[in-house]
């Protein structure tokens, strides 16, 4: 097949730190092309030089064997290269079709016509198979159907390559599925297509090649057939990954720490009651927007919420977050940059902020007692940062997951409840943060995991609670835990159809 | 690796100062040159101290809009409660004698009065939910007219002329040689600055402003933390209030006009962020005193007629928003 863009030894410096050295692509017509590496390998970096988002420090890029440089992001376009981001970058009041065209629109006479681009709109979401209202406005729609907005934005413009940086990121893998099947109908279109993804699952299933990087270089570029998940993860990581999750402690208690009886957070919950037991891990899935988050951001007093929370045998009510944090239970939001850190700050500022109290000395803040923290803390925790005085925005997502952890395990908790602990995180990453959920519940710490990543309620939990609509649909014990089972009861979907769903997605 | 980029790094950082932080300090020394080649008489003791001690009123207000403003809240009232206070402070005066203990009790009233108006906006703003921008904006109109309505739209003037005698010294005084007001100003920076930087309280009105979910994930009491900010502001105003009394002597419906935006220029000049999550102190110190030394500049050189001054403190707050947005991209 023919190679429609070429990289040759690119290599990317800022400052002194080199993010990318010598690394070579080559990308043919019609193939989907995954690019996987850790956090921080540089696949980003990668995806945005070959954008034009960025330019290499050396090395050349040929675009149908002509060496070719873009100078910016509309240049790149203009060729045929389109991109398609990670986070959804969308006007929330505008409608559907006022976004597709924003900066673009169509015009008559010198005024938008509205009504062009309403049929435009309808004509490409169509072509990516959903009915989604142009006249809609964005704040209205679904993460998931926010993506397919930015997808059908970004192939809006005449396209040769498709870039997508983690697309999957915040799909539920019904969602990803149709996503999927985008992938494929662009690269029979002749479209070649490059995938970067943490979900090697899901490489597996709709990649042609895939390309590994690790710590900004090449590893490796392997066809799809000789290559399974776990030498995938073996590569990015450069060691064996087969376990992943560590064994499941033997901690689970009898005795029951926490009961929870008819929460109802208007609008998201609906009635929900479940119990929590000593030194468990409790698993809860469900799709995007089945109110896992909004039940507990209201069992802790972030939301308003009614129940009863029964805590040692007693009654309690939780006002705010410090009233919970108090009670020993802390709650690690899943959007971890507009809830969970302060990215504008340090990372001491940002470790003490939930547990300030406890570093002061008279009325003033004890700066030294704050660096010991953060000295334990970047040990305990393997903290990975090239300078103590970065601000939490600088650090990669993985290392801002253990800083939010350590900053919420200052206020000792006996409950944790983490919202999507591995969200955007590398796969070394993710090892450490369940072998730390693991060692927690051996210290006699209960600790509720909220996940969309069915592998890990499986890998990780004593038991699973399935929420849909608001409601919770039912419980799996260990030994039931199956994907089949958990989709089953979060889609509804009677289970042949669930079954071939995962089997689509696996 | 490592060894070395946190090594070159350090260094570099030490040959890279904040300039943000730094760039009031700057414009103060380029402008202290621009006056002293514009006119001889600049530099005199005498001349310093009376453009520092006209300073010292926005000054001390800008202290506690730093908090506000670095807080991510906004105070457009302060003007107004400046004037408000000052009614109520002589009236109180007005009916006492000519004694140490009636300038106390106007003391505690003027600091209680600015207390309770930073804690009506305070209030307003966290428990009603409602833009900052638009509460005090509503409270800048009601102060306003009361204090017109109290003086009639008079003259609120101290009519005992020992107890004015007693008072004089608090603005035409000194200490070491130091003007009365000058101290207090150091005094509240000094205050201030403890506060907001070294107290758990002012690590929350920054965590505040930069981010409030952030915040109130974390445990924040976030009202009672920006309820405070306001306060402080209110206290702020009654203190500045207490310095401008003897002055005059009297307040007008005019008192205060647009020290709100004195001060809000004063704390952006200084590098404070608008948005919130950056607060400087000294910054907002060195703010006020530009804003008086250019007007100071202007009286001393005969380029530009003084009646522009408000013209050229409006191009100053621009231009400066515009260096800190260079500053930043460069960085």
């Amino acid at each position: 097949m023919a190679s429609v863009l070429r990289a040759d030894n690119l290599s990317k410096s800022f400052g002194p730190i080199e993010v990318l050295s010598g690394v070579s692509l080559d990308l043919k017509t019609g193939e989907v092309h995954a690019v996987i590496g850790e956090n921080g390998a540089g696949k980003s970096t990668l995806m945005r030089i070959l954008s034009g988002h960025l330019q290499p420090t050396s090395g050349v890029m040929h675009l149908n064997d002509k060496p070719t440089a873009f100078a910016s992001p509309v240049e790149a376009e203009r060729e045929g290269i389109v991109l398609v981001h990670q986070e959804i970058l969308l006007a929330p009041d505008l409608t559907v079709a006022q976004n597709l065209f924003l900066g673009r629109e169509l015009r008559r006479f010198g005024f938008v016509d509205d009504e062009a681009m309403r049929e435009r709109t309808r004509t490409v979401l169509a072509e990516l198979g959903t009915a989604i209202d142009p006249d809609v406005e964005i704040r209205h729609l679904s993460i998931a159907d926010r993506q397919l907005v930015q997808i059908a934005r970004a192939l809006l413009v005449p396209h040769k390559i498709v870039a997508f940086d983690e697309p999957t990121a915040v799909l539920t893998p019904v969602e990803a599925e149709s996503l999927f099947d985008i992938v494929r109908r662009l690269s029979q279109q002749g479209v070649a297509v490059l995938y970067i993804s943490h979900r090697l699952n899901e490489v597996k299933a709709i990649a042609d090649r895939v390309t590994v990087l690790r710590d900004g270089r090449l590893v490796a570029t392997r066809e799809i057939e000789s290559l399974e998940p776990i030498e995938m993860a073996r590569l990015m990581v450069g060691r064996d990954m087969s376990k992943l999750y560590p064994e499941k402690p033997d901690t689970a208690s009898a005795d029951t720490i926490m009961t929870v009886r008819h929460m109802t957070v208007p609008d998201y919950v609906d009635n929900v009651s479940f119990t929590l037991r000593r030194g468990e891990i409790l698993g809860f899935g469900g799709l995007i927007g089945a109110g896992r988050t909004e039940l507990f951001e209201g069992l802790v007093g972030l939301r308003r919420a009614k129940g009863t929370i029964t805590l040692d045998d007693r009654d309690v009510y939780f006002r705010d977050a410090r009233h919970a944090m108090a009670s020993g239970i802390v709650y690690l939001s899943e959007d971890r940059k507009g809830k969970g850190l302060l990215l504008q700050q340090d990372l001491r500022t940002n470790l003490t902020l939930a547990t300030l109290e406890r570093f002061t000395r008279g009325p003033f803040i004890n700066v030294a007692a704050e660096d010991a923290a953060l000295d334990a803390a970047i040990g305990d925790f393997d903290i990975r940062t090239r300078r103590r005085d970065l601000l939490a925005g600088q650090l990669s997502g993985g290392n801002q997951q253990k800083l939010l952890l350590a900053k919420m395990m200052l206020a000792k908790p006996r409950i944790v409840i983490i919202d999507e602990p591995t969200r955007g995180v590398d796969i070394g990453t993710k090892e450490q943060i369940y072998r730390f959920i693991a060692s927690l519940a051996e210290q006699g710490c209960s600790v509720i995991v909220i996940s969309s990543e069915m592998q890990e309620l499986i890998g990780l939990c004593h038991r699973v609670l399935v929420m849909r609509n608001g409601r919770i649909a039912g419980e799996l014990a260990q030994a039931d835990l199956s994907e089949d089972a958990i989709v089953f009861l979060a889609t509804g979907v009677h289970e042949e159809r669930a079954a071939e769903i995962a089997a689509g997605h696996a | 690796m490592t060894d070395t980029l946190l090594r070159t790094a350090a260094a570099k950082r030490m040959f890279n100062p904040d300039m943000r932080a730094l760039s009031p300090f700057i414009a103060l020394i380029v402008l202290a040159i621009l006056g002293a080649v514009i006119n001889p008489d600049f530099l005199t003791a005498s001349n310093i101290l009376n453009v520092v001690t006209r300073s010292a009123f926005i000054a001390i207000i800008a202290v506690g809009a730093t908090f506000v403003i670095s807080g991510g809240g906004l105070d457009l009232s302060v003007g107004s409660m400046a004037a408000l206070v000052a009614g109520f402070t002589i009236l109180t005066l007005n009916n006492g004698g000519a004694e140490i203990s009636t300038l106390m009790l106007g003391a505690l009233v003027a600091i209680g009065l600015g207390a309770a108006c930073g804690l009506a906006n305070g209030v307003i703003v966290t428990f009603g939910r409602i833009e900052p921008f638009i509460v005090t904006l509503g409270t800048m109109g009601i102060f306003r007219s009361l204090i017109i309505w109290l003086a009639a739209g008079g003259t609120i003037t101290m009519r005992n002329a020992d107890l004015r005698e007693l008072y004089r010294p608090v603005y035409f005084g000194s200490i070491a040689g130091i003007p009365v007001p000058i101290v207090v100003f150091l005094a509240v920076a000094a205050i201030g600055a403890v506060i907001l930087y070294k107290t758990a309280f002012g690590r929350h009105v920054i965590a505040l402003g930069s981010n409030e979910d952030v915040a109130r994930y974390s445990g924040v009491p976030i009202w009672r933390v920006r309820t405070l900010t306001y306060i402080i502001q209110g206290i702020c105003v009654g203190i500045a209030v207490l310095v401008y009394v003897p002055r005059l002597g009297s307040a007008t419906p005019t008192t205060g006009l647009l020290w709100e935006l004195q001060a809000i220029t004063a704390v952006v000049i200084g590098g404070t962020a608008l948005r919130g999550g950056i607060g400087r102190i000294w910054g907002t110190v060195v703010g006020a005193i530009i804003l008086e030394l250019v007007a100071n500049i202007m009286v001393l050189s005969n380029f530009v007629s003084e009646f522009l001054v408000g013209a050229v403190q409006g191009a100053i707050i621009i231009i400066a928003m515009l260096v800190q947005r260079s500053l930043q991209r460069g960085r």
